[in-house]
């Protein structure tokens, strides 16, 4: 075992990249949670996403519009979610377990021609000036677009949220939606747009992992990273710049394994491959979570 | 303008024709599906749906039937308690993986040893592999508020890479010249599950019609039934009946590890027969599909595991005959679940069509 070769400054640039897609997906979800909807399918979106964005990119040549298409694809989706949940009424636990399985399925049909291609390449984007500082410049600002993209999307998420009316319109609904609809305010046309945001940020982090991370398509490629998303919004009380500090924890867990594994500990690599999973469920348990919208994972049906 | 009423109670025609048009609507769209993939719709759904059934080879097929529907029933079964209650153990294919390697390895230790011991202690160290791999999310709940969704759903992973270390070291064959997986507990007379193999017969079988006789009475006519069905109810009013929440939780989560555990361990000592990396089949998922569409209610989940094991039949076959993908099938299996959410809509609301009648 060689621990030195573990190179720190590599090592926080990497955890910056591995936490991305799970970034995406969870800042996705908190919105749809906020919201006062539980969609339990993000496995089912990311998966999807990464298929079609793995497919667009392919039959494009350009990465950029294989990301736009698995937005779309997650998007969709969550669109089917959507309308069974909010205009059917379906239990959203059950619903959202049956779109994990169904996009899981549709995924691996999708994706049945493209098992061992390469991806087209994503250009990494130093920022200029930023990028030469020493240590910040490499861990920071040398990425593609996308890593930062995950980290716009967050900032400008959590100024919705705080300071824009149309975001204190979706807290109500998600916090009372009787009351929000007493008010006059669209709970379901609300609730739709903020579930097809989630599947469209789920698709981007799918196809991150589709195109960036893993680069080519290999069924199961997500492996669990929907459900940790859906822990780490848990894990971040629905804060959004708290999902960055679980996003990240969680990215330097699963990087600390894979060196740890290249370095060659005395441990088997199926124990620590547990790691990511194990750490999610501890941290589960040490955070005291915040309070959830008041309405979360509730039905509503306006002739109550 | 279509909108919906409340039904004060639960309409007693569409609790029973709700699944049906289910089935109806996916056979209709997977229909579709298939032609889209280039297949004839009417036949694949005839190779899917029929011919394991009423073929020439169905004798050959039928006996599947109760290989593949075991599993599924016994594990439906447990997680239509914890269902009814609010319990969400949706990691089942952990509880089921980990029956299959703690039975396993009681089987393998006494390996060659003859005795009729050896199978019953399997089938308890297997029930209870599970049930302690239930208890981890069923006590963080208790204790810390955790999600049991996320923790059983962790645990999942956990358990597939522990069956992945265990196929390539503890419980590898030594005869096995190397490759991964452990010796065949099937071709083991002591340990086997196995009661007519021609048949179809293993004693994952037998359990899984005991399953659905006692969560039946226990469900309809025991006091521990009518809490479980109060607290999904009515959380607030159980509390007031006396329920205790922490422990009807934990017996919820052990009841399905136990018979998740029970069914890996039947797997494994009969139709799949060893220890091997890619052991677990899905069983787990599949049989939240099987719980809902069964109503969460013994007989209804018998019927829905036999419909479920026919499409996993049938999709075999057509993989073989008609080169259908075996994702299609999946995708099949996900497009009843939706169906079957959706048209639920009208067991508990009416469709009314024209605008609304003033008070």
């Amino acid at each position: 075992m060689d621990l030195s070769s573990i190179n720190p400054i590599l090592l926080l640039a990497s955890l910056m990249v591995a936490a991305t897609p799970i970034l995406l997906a969870a800042i996705g979800e908190l919105v749809v949670e906020r919201a006062g909807v539980l969609n339990l399918g993000v496995e089912g979106m990311m998966i999807t996403g990464a298929v079609c964005g793995f497919i667009v990119a392919i039959s494009t040549g350009s990465p950029w519009l294989g990301f736009a298409g698995a937005a779309l694809g997650g998007a969709l989706l969550a669109l089917i979610f959507g309308v069974l949940t909010q205009v059917l009424l379906s239990n959203q636990v059950a619903t959202g377990l049956a779109l994990t399985l169904f996009g899981l399925g549709l995924a691996a049909l999708l994706g049945q021609g493209y098992v061992g291609i390469k991806a087209p390449p994503v250009a990494k984007f130093p920022i200029p000036l930023l990028s030469d500082l020493p240590v910040i410049g490499p861990v920071l600002f040398r990425h593609d677009p996308i890593v930062y993209l995950g980290i716009t999307i967050i900032a400008a998420t959590s100024a919705f949220l705080r300071y824009s009316r149309a975001g204190l319109i979706l807290r109500a609904v998600g916090e009372n939606h009787e009351a929000a609809h007493a008010l006059g305010y669209h709970v379901i046309r609300v609730r739709l747009l903020a579930i097809m945001f989630g599947g469209a940020c789920a698709g981007l982090g799918g196809a991150y992992l589709g195109l960036v991370r893993v680069p080519q398509w290999t069924e199961g490629v997500t492996a669990g990273a929907g459900w940790i998303a859906l822990a780490i919004v848990v894990f971040a009380s629905w804060r959004p710049w708290r999902l960055l500090l679980g996003a990240y924890l969680f990215g330097g867990v699963t990087v600390l394994q894979l060196n740890l594994q290249a370095a060659g500990v005395a441990l088997p690599v199926s124990y620590l491959s547990m790691a990511p999973y194990l750490a999610t469920i501890l941290v589960l348990v040490m955070m005291r979570s915040g309070r959830a919208p008041g309405s979360l994972g509730q039905s509503f049906h306006a002739s109550r | 303008m279509i909108r919906l009423e409340k039904r004060t109670a639960p309409s007693q025609f569409w609790t029973y024709a709700a699944p049906v048009l289910a089935v109806l609507l996916t056979m209709i769209c997977g229909g579709l599906l298939f032609a889209a993939l280039g297949n004839d719709p009417l036949i694949t759904i005839r190779t899917i749906f029929w011919d394991p059934l009423f073929s020439e080879f169905s004798w050959y097929y039928r006996p599947q039937l109760l290989i593949k529907g075991a599993p599924l029933v016994l594990i439906a079964i447990g997680l239509s308690f914890g269902f009814r209650a609010g319990v969400w153990n949706i990691g089942a294919e952990g509880q089921y993986i980990l029956g299959a390697i703690c039975g396993a390895a009681v089987g393998l230790a006494f390996y060659p040893t003859e005795s009729v011991f050896i199978l019953p202690l399997m089938i308890m160290a297997g029930a209870l592999g599970g049930w302690a791999w239930a208890m981890i999310p069923g006590l963080l709940r208790v204790k810390f508020g955790t999600n049991e969704i996320l923790v059983s759903l962790m645990l999942v992973y956990v358990a597939q890479q522990l069956l992945a270390s265990m196929a390539l070291g503890a419980m590898r064959n030594p005869d096995g010249m190397g490759f991964p997986g452990s010796r065949n507990l099937a071709r083991y007379p002591s340990a086997t599950s196995w009661i007519n193999e021609g048949a179809g017969l293993h004693w994952g079988v037998v359990f899984a019609f005991v399953a659905v006789i006692f969560a039946y009475i226990t469900l309809s006519r025991h006091i521990f039934g009518y809490h479980v069905r109060l607290s999904g109810q009515s959380p607030r009013a159980a509390r007031f009946a006396g329920v205790n929440p922490g422990l009807l939780v934990l017996v919820c989560m052990g009841i399905a590890g136990a018979l998740a555990g029970l069914a890996g361990l039947f797997e494994v000592a009969g139709p799949s027969g060893l220890i091997s990396i890619d052991f677990n089949a899905g069983y787990g998922f599949t049989a939240i599909i099987v719980a809902f569409l069964g109503r969460l209610h013994p007989i209804g989940i018998l019927l829905a595991a036999g419909l479920m094991a026919l499409t996993y039949i049938g999709g075999d076959i057509a993989q073989s005959n008609l080169r259908l993908p075996a994702a299609a099938i999946q995708v099949l299996q996900g497009m009843l679940l939706f169906f079957l959410l959706a048209v639920d809509v009208l067991t508990h609301y009416r469709v009314r069509i024209g605008t609304r009648k003033l008070a």
